[in-house]
């Protein structure tokens, strides 16, 4: 059976769709028709992809993974990449009136045609969102439950590191880097294709697809369970791996993608130019997941990031680009990257955003050279309010790295200036907590020597321990827990001149807490979420923590045990049978190097701690420069002018409890 | 120098905003890299100013953008190729259909635009309902609504907005009426009028067809002409 039988038999929606757009807000997120849209040819012996992001327009366009993808799957001669976001709830009313079908963007083909659903899952409040778009694709939402003429569900990004949560709603999942494995699934789903989709061999193709390096399929596991403690996740066949790795690509010199960036015709979050200048990060910072899974770093050649920057700029008329990565000043090629850029005068006035601002002056100092246009303002992370608590992160800034790096930035014309910091972090203290309106404070009172009313904003996040991190044994703090920390700040900055106090709602960091290290079991949970009307909770006009709560008390599982309790070493995680390349007893060792205050350097110009990212795979990283950049004590808490004399390891204090159940 | 610049927006793209034009004008501009002028200051912009605004999901076969080119560079390409190469630049949907170097001290469009004319399509009614609708708006001597303006109601008599509206033909799937709406002291929307006649006509499909610039005597211009006798109108008509 074709699935164009079940699901409409091609043609575009448009004209079904046209009528709705006058009566739904920002109508211009569904039309589609950027510059570098694809209008790929399908057919019976092509693999056609539906990338989507489960969010709306505005948040999911830009997203440079589904961009790569777009790109590298159109062309292929064998694969039809389109792309589809989830329609605001406006529109999604309509739809589901008129039994609309969620649609591509680019040719308005209804999202059931096409053989894969892949989304990118950056976010975890996103999940229901997932569910709410396969439903809309009018594909059952339990994978168990798909027949053959089902288009495949699966999933990448960041978040399906923990992919267990979401395992009832996908056929597979992709972990790593997308680049390579896109084109080895493509392969084995076009002979399942080319043989006709037949009825009872969907289970054969998904077999297929678990012994393709960095898939996991979750239908191929079994989980036992020992009353709330998961006991083992094993593999039903002897052919499907015990242990899924994650993909990485050695050489990103080999992926200069995207080349044709989308330019909406609509406003977008990021709407300018991105050029990727390196993938990974081994400043180490404890509570950063995005730092440890996607190590080793792997750098982009600067003739090349020099070369897509014009380029870019060029066939996009884009006036900004942004140089991204986990830590755009660590760049080997910074300073000649930005002296291409600022040299290349054909393109007019152009702005460089540096989204990842190191805290030091050397960094402001390159923000200085490149934002001559638009000097708006700055922002610095680092991300916790005393020296003592720094450590613990291993976010290794001093407070000199900070007042000199602000210092530089008011004497250098910036007026304001964003501080982003993490409350709930292990071993946090009020005194820590405080210590976050004091550097704001401090901050504003540097200001003051260079401008009459220089303005801080101090924002606060509720730490939310990630799998894969030397946090993920953490009990997070609870909710009231935060909430009183963030209360500490409001009253201490009460009346406080020219700082402005922003904080996440720990309601969110609560339900966040709920899906990011869950099991399966939490499948339950957000299918209630989603009947029961809870999509876009990332957005704070959709976002209800009591349906969570609800959720959860209705399938019998306990907030304390997924959220809020310590995990022990010899507990069995619900990630352990997949691997970002890290060692397990290399995140317990880093886990307890926290515990005792202990700071660990950044291994790109330090010996290897044998965290397992480069072994593994038999990659080391790739960077230009066997020197650190320059400037400030460059996150090793070293004086500056004392480089390379002071041991990074400072004398562990104490051993400290940690948290509270 | 400063150049007007006339285009269309039909199809999907009819959907963006009069802000995502802008947008799109600007990148357009840095694509075909003309030399733009941009404005003093903190936050330089390139001085380009748009004419009245289209509503979302309206088409047009003739808005227009000035552009104000920096006297220290000069203008590469000819004015005559100009309406392509700008073409090229823009999505599929909008078409610059061409170019003339004004006066500088000719007033900005906003100003200087005193009508439109526009081809409204709405939903089935029978055709002497429709008739019956205009005559009697036509024939009315004030057309009186009240509206809400920065949380004040204030009433307004549309009728000297209305200089012209017919029924022009029935469609296969409503009714096509053509009105000429002026725009000074303020712009009469579409959808106001649509709304302010009786029995209310319901849109469905709406195009701006001209602009207009009159004079005290009552003669109507085009924007494209009122540049120095010169500067002839270039480009595709």
């Amino acid at each position: 059976m074709q699935s164009g039988d079940k699901y409409g038999g091609g043609g575009s929606l448009w004209p079904r769709l046209e009528p709705l757009l006058p009566q739904v807000q920002k109508p211009a997120r569904y039309i589609g028709c950027e510059d570098g849209m694809q209008v790929p040819e399908h057919g019976p012996a092509i693999v056609s992809w539906l990338l989507t992001y489960p969010d709306t327009y505005e948040i999911g366009l830009p997203n440079q993974g589904l961009q790569i993808l777009y790109e590298i799957l159109n062309e292929r001669s064998d694969a039809a990449a389109e792309r589809s976001y989830a329609p605001w709830t406006d529109l999604e009313a309509l739809m589901r009136r008129d039994r609309l079908p969620l649609f591509s963007v680019d040719t308005h083909r209804a999202a059931g045609e096409f053989d894969i659903l892949a989304f990118n899952l950056s976010a975890e409040l996103t999940y229901t969102n997932l569910v709410n778009c396969i439903d809309l694709a009018g594909v059952p939402i339990h994978s168990a439950s798909r027949c053959d003429a089902d288009p495949l569900v699966g999933v990448g990004g960041h978040c399906t590191y923990n992919p267990e949560p979401i395992a009832d709603f996908v056929d597979f999942v992709v972990l790593g880097d997308g680049e390579e494995v896109v084109g080895e699934i493509t392969d084995v789903v076009r002979e399942w294709k080319r043989a006709g989709k037949n009825s009872g061999t969907r289970e054969g193709l998904l077999r297929e697809l678990s012994k393709v390096p960095g898939v996991y399929v979750p239908s191929m596991y079994e989980v036992d369970y020992d009353g709330p403690a998961l006991a083992e996740v094993r593999p039903r066949y002897a052919d499907v791996p015990a242990q899924v790795e994650k993909r990485t690509v050695a050489d990103l010199a080999e992926w200069p993608y995207p080349k044709r960036q989308l330019v909406p015709l609509t406003e977008v979050v990021h709407d300018r130019l991105a050029v990727e200048v390196f993938r990974g990060c081994t400043r180490g910072c404890r509570f950063c997941q995005a730092g440890m899974i996607t190590r080793p770093v792997r750098e982009r050649p600067a003739e090349q990031v020099s070369s897509m920057i014009q380029q870019g700029l060029r066939r996009t008329g884009y006036d900004e680009v942004s140089l991204t990565s986990l830590s755009t000043a660590d760049f080997s090629g910074i300073e000649q990257v930005i002296s291409d850029t600022v040299s290349d005068t054909g393109v007019g006035q152009v702005s460089v955003a540096l989204p990842s601002l190191r805290v030091d002056a050397f960094t402001v100092g390159i923000a200085a050279q490149v934002q001559r246009a638009r000097r708006t303002g700055l922002t610095f992370a680092p991300e916790a309010g005393t020296w003592r608590m720094r450590q613990v992160i291993n976010k290794l800034i001093s407070d000199d790295d900070l007042f000199g790096a602000v210092d530089s930035a008011y004497s250098q014309g910036w007026r304001r200036m964003k501080l982003y910091f993490l409350t709930g972090l292990p071993t946090e203290t009020d005194e820590d907590t405080l210590g976050i309106a004091e550097l704001g404070r401090r901050c504003v009172e540097i200001g003051r020597e260079y401008h009459r009313s220089p303005a801080v904003t101090v924002s606060v996040g509720g730490f939310v321990p990630k799998p894969f991190t030397p946090f993920q044994w953490f009990g997070q703090n609870t909710e009231p827990e935060l909430r009183r920390k963030i209360e500490l700040l409001k009253n201490d900055l009460r009346g406080t001149k020219g700082v402005q106090l922003k904080w996440h709602d720990s309601r969110a960091s609560l339900a966040e807490g709920i899906t990011s290290r869950g099991d399966r079991r939490l499948g339950a949970v957000i299918e209630y979420v989603w009947r029961h009307g809870g999509t876009f909770q990332e957005w704070s006009e959709h976002f209800s923590v009591d349906l969570w709560l609800e959720a959860m008390a209705a399938n019998g599982l306990e907030v304390e045990w997924y959220v809020y309790r310590h995990r022990t070493q010899d507990e069995v995680l619900p990630w352990d049978h997949l691997s970002a390349g890290l060692h397990k007893d290399f995140l317990w060792q880093d886990w307890r190097d926290a515990l005792e205050e202990l700071g660990l350097e950044d291994c790109r110009w330090t010996p290897c701690y044998d965290c397992g990212a480069c072994t593994g795979y038999g990659i080391e990283h790739v960077v230009a420069s066997a020197t650190p950049p320059a400037g400030g004590s460059q996150g090793t808490g070293k004086s500056a002018s004392l480089t390379g004399s002071v041991p990074v390891l400072l004398q562990p204090r104490q051993s400290v409890e940690v948290g509270q159940p | 120098m400063r150049l007007r610049i006339r285009f269309s927006k039909h199809g999907k793209v009819r959907f963006t905003s009069h802000l995502d034009v802008a947008r799109i004008w600007e990148r357009a501009l840095r694509r075909a890299e003309l030399p733009v002028a941009y404005s003093e200051g903190f936050s330089p912009r390139p001085r380009l100013s748009f004419g009245l605004a289209l509503s979302t999901g309206h088409e047009s076969n003739e808005e227009y953008l000035d552009v104000e080119l920096d006297p220290e560079r000069q203008l590469e390409a000819d004015l005559e190729s100009l309406p392509e190469a700008l073409s090229a630049c823009l999505p599929v949907g909008m078409t610059a259909t061409g170019v003339v170097v004004i006066d500088r001290q000719s007033p900005s469009l906003q100003q200087a635009v005193t009508s439109c004319t526009w081809q409204i399509d709405v939903e089935p009614v029978d055709l002497e309902v429709a008739n019956a609708a205009v005559t009697q708006a036509l024939a009315a001597e004030q057309i009186v609504v009240t509206r809400e303006r920065k949380g004040k109601e204030v009433t307004d008599d549309l009728r000297p907005l209305v200089l012209a509206l017919t029924v022009d033909q029935p469609l296969e799937d409503g009714v096509r009426l053509i009105a000429e709406l002026g725009t000074q002291p303020r712009s009469l929307r579409v959808s106001e009028l649509l709304s302010a006649l009786q029995p209310p006509l319901v849109e469905l499909r709406v195009v701006r067809l001209h602009q207009w610039i009159s004079n005290d005597v009552g003669e109507r211009f085009d924007p494209m002409s009122v540049a120095p006798a010169a500067a002839e109108p270039v480009g595709v008509s």
